[in-house]
């Protein structure tokens, strides 16, 4: 048999049907669904009389829209936004699927309540109409986002229209230096291959220093996959991942885990696999890094300047030249010297306990700059409950924080979370587009921890500093 | 789903690159539940001040450009969020086909969902269209899928690729849960084999 990669091996397992073109139907595992990208698809069925294929592969669950205040069960103020819950508590009911509807305390951010309840399991293929379904590539889950057309073509037939992919192979070698974590490796990633550099390609992520990270920091890898212009993410399982999975309410038990757990160690690419494209990252080279313009490839470590457009070529010119006034940026200026009047830490990318974590680390008997505004949003209600009982919760609210309920929340304002124009935020999620936190907004991205030493000096800084 | 064959209209330029799906559509109006009625809201944040009123520097604000039906744009087109809120408000403005020299994966998937064609050509191929665009109304840019070229309005012709697949739903304006439909026997083998294999799932 000729050697496979990790996403030769989960795609070969899913062909339902190929046709003489090469295109073929993908069968779906499991087809995570949020109320933004879904109602239209809903729709579309009750249009056409189709009902869902499997409810019982299909998981519901509001995030992008909900308010994460604690008054927020009083409902939602925004009527729009009230509408689309509403509607996704209906088509849910209605067709049948399963649902954590906003009063669940296992409700949150769909990306992270899915791996929690063991509804992500390795060598699965996962959809959900939202391109940080990457996110889920962490598990050695096949991933990726989806148009709400291809919503509703996979509640119809569990099956998507693909053709497959090129495979792309990114290595980090050796260990990462103190201070620097996930966030700084996906985003030196993109900052090294572009935000079209994987466009056409499935990512597989290895090395050391991946290795060495825990599931939720993989999560963080994966997440931005798509980021990169990527399909999907990917990171082969190991007793890491079978661990994670163990015992969540929807992984297999007893017999049936043995036989899962026998086909996952089967999962990684063959020592001798075709790569269509290779990076490589020393682990020792990679620093704590920012975003400084309005593409998540204008990445630099936060002890350089702000570049000039010149040291730029072709439209990336203009692009600079753009980003830089959108950013109130002027060339030159050290990082580290630029204030912020915003922190956010949450939303898919790093939102999960570990994450809090290492923003209490930083922020443990230190109070937040005076006159920032500054707020923690769990990924999930249980997330939330966990940083409750660890004791983090009472850091956060010590130093100064907003502690919130689970939800997308400022990563992308569609509720009431959102920055001012010229506001300059420093956050730990996905996106820095222009608007993308609140018409006007400028937004850095960067790790929790980074943001945490970000809250405590009010301005964009060197996390090292901080560290004990 | 509308059929795309042949079409010969004003092309609208933005030469930028990373026009991200936040810039094509912001995320306030993503809270819709229709898929109609987006076009007016296409580009928002370029388009209008905050006020509301209209940017006049900015291309589809220009007279020529309100009737564009093409757009010709930068490098990775597209990229960002799944939001199919992007190519429904393109189509709700009048645009059926963008120029590009490439783009986000999910972007170009979602563009033949709607009755949207996305041609990707070289740089240098896209930077002579570009020109032609900025003509306005004295240029007008030809489309033709069957048989996957582009002219300008001089005449000059480029050829684009195309899956042939996605070719046929564009130009035939098929329902592809539908078609898959048809194959329903593959998916139930495949369940009942799945079953069996890999029971856990």
């Amino acid at each position: 048999m000729s050697p496979k990669t990790l996403y030769d091996k989960i795609w070969d397992a899913h062909v339902a049907h190929e046709a003489e073109d090469g295109t073929c139907l993908l069968y779906i595992d499991r087809h995570l669904v949020h109320e933004v990208t879904s109602p239209q698809a809903f729709e579309g069925l009750r249009m056409t009389g189709r009902s869902v294929r499997a409810p019982d592969k299909t998981i519901a669950v509001p995030d992008h829209n909900v308010p994460t205040t604690l008054d927020r069960l009083n409902g939602i103020e925004n009527p729009e936004s009230r509408i689309q819950v509403e509607a996704l508590d209906r088509n849910a009911r209605d067709f049948g699927v399963h649902y954590y509807p906003v009063s669940d305390v296992r409700q949150g951010i769909v990306h992270i309540v899915g791996p929690e309840q063991g509804w992500t399991l390795p060598g699965m293929t996962v959809v959900c109409g939202d391109s940080h379904t990457a996110t889920h590539g962490a598990f050695g889950a096949l991933a990726h986002g989806i148009g709400t057309s291809e919503v509703e073509h996979v509640l119809a037939t569990q099956t998507l229209i693909q053709k497959k992919s090129k495979n792309m192979k990114v290595e980090i070698t050796g260990k990462l230096a103190p201070g620097v974590t996930a966030k700084d490796i996906t985003l030196t990633v993109i900052g090294k291959t572009g935000t079209a550099g994987g466009t056409g390609y499935v990512i597989e992520y290895c090395g050391e220093a991946i290795r060495d990270l825990s599931m939720e920091g993989r999560m963080t890898v994966c997440n931005m996959a798509i980021e990169g212009g990527a399909r999907a993410g990917l990171i082969a399982p190991d007793e890491k991942t079978f661990a994670y999975c163990m015992g969540r309410p929807h992984a297999p038990k007893g017999a049936q885990w043995e036989a899962a757990l026998a086909w996952w160690k089967t999962l990684y690419s063959d020592d001798d696999a075709h790569w269509d494209k290779v990076v490589t990252i020393r682990g020792e080279d990679i620093a704590p890094v920012v975003t400084w313009g309005t593409s998540p490839e204008d990445v630099l470590p936060i002890t350089a300047s702000v570049p000039a457009p010149q040291d730029f070529t072709g439209g990336k010119v203009d692009a600079a030249k753009r980003a830089l006034d959108y950013m109130g940026l002027t060339a030159g200026t050290p990082l580290a010297e630029v204030p912020i009047d915003a922190v956010f830490i949450g939303s898919c990318t790093n939102g999960r306990i570990e994450d809090l974590r290492a923003a209490a680390a930083i922020l443990k008997g230190r109070k937040v700059k005076e006159g920032l505004r500054a707020m923690i949003v769990p990924g999930s209600g249980l997330v939330r409950a966990q940083a409750e009982e660890e004791g983090l919760a009472e850091i956060f609210q010590q130093a100064g924080f907003e502690w919130r309920l689970a939800g997308c929340s400022m990563c992308l304002a569609m509720n009431p979370d959102q920055l001012s124009p010229g506001e300059r935020c420093a956050a730990t999620s996905n996106r820095n587009f222009e608007g993308r936190q609140g018409r006007g907004g400028r937004t850095h991205l960067m790790s929790p921890a980074m943001a945490a030493a970000a809250a405590v000096t009010g301005r964009l800084t060197d996390v090292r500093e901080l560290m004990g | 789903m509308d059929k795309f064959d042949k079409l010969t209209g004003i092309a609208a330029p933005m030469p930028m690159i990373n026009i991200d799906t936040d810039m094509i559509i912001p995320k306030q109006f993503l809270k819709t539940i229709k898929r109609s009625g987006l076009g007016v809201n296409l580009f928002d944040e370029m388009r209008y001040d905050a006020d509301g009123n209209e940017i006049p520097g900015f291309v589809l604000n220009k007279a020529p450009y309100r009737e564009a039906e093409i757009l010709v744009a930068g490098d990775n087109f597209g990229c960002g969020s799944s939001r199919e809120h992007a190519p429904w408000a393109i189509k709700d403005f009048g645009i059926r086909c963008v120029i590009a020299p490439s783009y986000a994966d999910i972007f170009y998937n979602n563009c033949f969902k709607n009755g949207i064609l996305p041609i990707a050509l070289p740089q240098e191929q896209v930077d002579i269209l570009m020109k032609d665009a900025e003509r306005g109304a004295n240029a007008r840019i030809t489309v033709d899928l069957e048989a996957q070229t582009v002219s300008t309005s001089d005449g000059e012709t480029f050829s684009f690729d195309v899956d042939p697949f996605k070719k046929r739903c564009l130009m035939e304006g098929l329902d592809d849960i539908g078609l898959t439909m048809e194959k329903a026997a593959s998916i139930d083998a495949y369940e009942a084999q799945q079953a069996t294999s890999r029971p856990w799932v």
